[in-house]
Formats: structure tokens, sequence, C-alpha cells
């Protein structure tokens, strides 16, 4: 039966990776193509990488370390951060890029998803949405989880999926950072009204997280974590280990 | 040589990055001579059944491809290039095959659980159900990276493996000098290799 999926997020700015400790055997953490190799042989199933620079210059970097990261790195890598235009999407795919997440761009312009799945496939286009609650309802927030849009997120998220979304990153601003564990109540919300595989992101700072996750929410496909990984507080192989001794199907 | 066949379908960096990564000389090309003078031929494709086959059928590779398949030139189609292999597809319609394996591409809607979502998105295991050159490092139970909503069925002369997806889902399948990966070898790290080495040796 199909593995629940464990991903690494690299936040990548200026070419480098942003935050992260050194681990044994990995010289340079903050090295997108080192510590993309080192995820990949410990384990990870899937590489997500954000693209948070501002600058053309930056952004010229990012490709040409996706590039390399896809030249040695063979598992699926999806790419997000600048996202608004199927150019966008083109110069990503270009590099080696197997999906392409989109969040602020969707919100500018819903026709986005859309179009970029007639021209790429479902299986290609990603939503990226942080929510957070806001007078007892899911909100979604754009530019980084700064700006309230007023939208409510369960249907934005439905309706992006109907529009050609093949897969939704769900990221809960009000799990985020806290280390408290997935924002369950949410990650059940959109689960129960979209039939594409769901990444819970947000919250993650135990290994016991995990497993709470995927006993509590079984139609989630994967979580998502940063600083949890790069910092070795959590290390993948382990993560895995007890997740298959507590009935959870992973690749090991 | 392997000519990687670039019909405007998909997205070939991978593959050819990780023919680069086992050492296997490889081309990405749309040209007939090239792919004539090549040993094998790895047909990729993405999306939709019917987009990738006019495509190919536009440029006149699909009966290059028949020509060269009937002469003995080996080839092995991934994901949507598989399908292609087979008689017919019935995504959206039903649309003609390259007809190089017997069998049929059909929905994984109303053929697996109702639990289970489509498309089928992740990491699997390889059941291997018969011995092939192409399998020749895999392992029973190896795991692989699929992406994908329809899958070929009747194809029981061709099976190499299944995978579980709530029924037996055709996972791999080949014939004679025709093989065909539902997976992407090119993304199933070091399992995936292993399957692009063979091929490369075949």
């Amino acid at each position: 039966m199909i593995t629940k999926r464990i991903i690494p997020c690299l936040d990548v700015k200026n070419g480098r990776v942003v935050k992260g400790v050194n681990f044994e055997g990995l010289s340079d953490v903050s090295s997108p193509v080192s510590l993309a190799k080192y995820y990949s042989e410990c384990g990870a199933d899937e590489l997500v990488f954000y693209d948070i620079t501002a600058s053309s210059e930056g952004r010229a970097l990012f490709t040409d370390i996706l590039t390399e990261v896809a030249r040695t790195i063979f598992i699926p890598l999806t790419v997000g951060g600048g996202i608004n235009t199927l150019d966008d999407f083109d110069r990503v795919l270009k590099c080696g890029a197997d999906k392409v997440s989109v969040n602020s761009g969707a919100i500018r312009n819903p026709d986005l998803i859309g179009e970029a799945a007639k021209r790429y496939g479902d299986q290609c286009v990603v939503i990226s949405a942080d929510v957070k609650r806001v007078n007892g309802e899911f909100r979604v927030f754009a530019k980084g989880g700064r700006v309230d849009t007023g939208m409510e997120a369960i249907s934005w998220i439905k309706r992006c999926v109907d529009n050609g979304a093949g897969e939704v990153v769900l990221n809960s601003i009000d799990t985020d950072g806290v280390k408290g564990g997935f924002d369950i109540e949410m990650l059940r919300a959109v689960t129960n009204v979209v039939s594409v595989p769901v990444i819970a992101s947000g919250g993650a700072g135990a290994v016991s997280h995990f497993v709470d996750l995927f006993r509590q929410v079984p139609d989630v496909s994967a979580g998502l974590a940063a600083s949890v990984f790069h910092f070795g507080e959590i290390k993948i192989p382990d993560l895995k280990q007890e997740l298959s001794e507590a009935g959870i199907t992973v690749r090991i | 040589m392997i000519a990687i066949i670039d019909y405007g379908v998909g997205n070939l960096f991978s593959l050819r990055s990780s023919l680069d990564m086992i050492g296997a000389e490889s081309v990405v090309t749309s040209d007939p001579e090239t792919i004539r003078s090549a040993d094998k031929i790895l047909l990729p494709g993405v999306g939709a059944f019917e987009d990738a086959k006019r495509k190919l059928s536009e440029s006149g590779l699909d009966k290059l491809i028949l020509e060269l398949v009937a002469g003995g030139k080996k080839i092995m189609g991934i994901c949507l290039g598989m399908q292609m292999l087979f008689e017919r597809s019935l995504e959206y319609g039903e649309h003609k095959g390259l007809g190089l394996l017997s069998g049929s591409v059909i929905p994984m809607q109303g053929t697996i659980p109702e639990v289970l979502q489509i498309p089928h998105i992740g990491w699997n295991r390889l059941n291997v159900v018969s011995e092939h050159p192409v399998f020749k490092y895999t392992k029973n139970g190896d795991y692989v990276y699929f992406v994908h909503s329809y899958y070929a069925s009747g194809c029981e002369d061709s099976l190499l493996a299944t995978t579980d997806y709530g029924i037996n889902i055709t996972a791999a399948v080949a014939k004679d000098n025709v093989a065909g990966m539902q997976f992407h070898p090119e993304k199933s790290g070091e399992c995936g290799l292993n399957i692009l080495r063979a091929f490369a040796e075949w």
C-alpha cells in the first residue's frame, strides 16, 4: 500500500538554505545541494524548495541551484515561492522541478491554477495555503502569512482543487513554529472536502506529532517540516522507524 | 546510446540527468536519424493520453517507433509513455495506442476502493511477478514513485510487477524487446536508478 510521505522543506535565500545546523557527514548545512543530498540519503520521500528571494539576481541563483539539485537527487522535487505566472512554472520545471507550488499567485490570479493544470497536468500543480483561525473561521492568508485575504479557507482550497490542483499543502499559521503538533482539526476540515493528497505543514516538534498526525487524520498523505529536520531535532531514519513501529506504512 | 524521445510532452531533464548519473550515454531527440542510430529508445510522457498520442503521431515518430521495434530495437516506456505501448486507452473517450503490447489503459475511478485518493501519488512497493533483464537489480518489495490515475489492464502476458493500491495495479510490463514502467524510475531514488541501469545494460 502507498506509504505516508515525510518531506523536508528547504527555504532558500540568495542561494543558501535559511536556518539549520551541521550534521555529522554534512559539511555545509546551508548549501542546498549538500542538504538535499543528505536528506535524500536519510530517506526523505520528497523535497520542497521554497524560494524566498526577492531580487531577480537571487531568483536566477535559485534556478541554478535547483538545476544542480535535480542533477544529483532522484526523488520528487516541489518548488514554490514567487510563482505568479505560467512563465514561472516554465522556469522551474525546466530546471528539473516535478511539481510547482502556488500560494499568493493563486490568490492574485484565480485562473493560474486552471491554466497551469491544463498545460502541465494536475499532478504538477500544488496549492499551498497559509491558513489561520479568525473569528471562528478558517481564513486564507497571503504574502507569507502576513495578510488576511478575508476568504474562507476550506471553500477556497476546494475551489483550487476543482480548478485542477493535484495536491494541497496546508500550512496552519496557528500551529506553525509552536512545535506543539500538527493542526489536526484544520487538516480534518480539509481532507473531508478534497479527494487529492493533502500534505500537513506547521507544528511538528517531535516524532510523536507525526504518529498522531497519521493516526488521527488517516487521509493525510504526508507530513512536511523544516527546522526540526534542519536542526536535527528529528532525524528522518528514527522518525520512519517509529512510524513503522506504530503501524504506519512508510518507505524504509 | 539511448534516445530519449522528445515529442513535446513532459519534462525530460530528470530522466536525462539520471542516465548521466549511472554513466549511460543518452540524447534527448526528435530527430528520426538520431533515433534510428540509437541502441535503445526511452519513451517518456506525462499529461493526457490523447494529447500525447496526437503529438507523437503528428511528428511521425509513432510510425518510426513501430518500424524500429519491429526490427528488434529495445524500447522502454515510462508513465504515459508506458501506457502508449498498449492497444488502447479509455482516458476521456477511447484512443488508439501503439499496440506493441496487448491490453487497455483504464481509469482507477470505479475499479479501486472509493476511499483511496486519485491520482495514485507516492511511493509504493513492487510485487515482482516475473523475471526480466530490466529488473536485473530489482528486488521484490522495492519502493518506487508513482503519479497516475489510469493503469494498464488485460496485460497478463507481459506483466512484470504489480503494486497494491486497493487492488493489484500494473506497475511494470515487458515482452520481447518492449518494456514499460508505470512509475517514474528517474524519481525513485536508488531503486529507480537500478532499473535504468539494467535497461542501459539490457
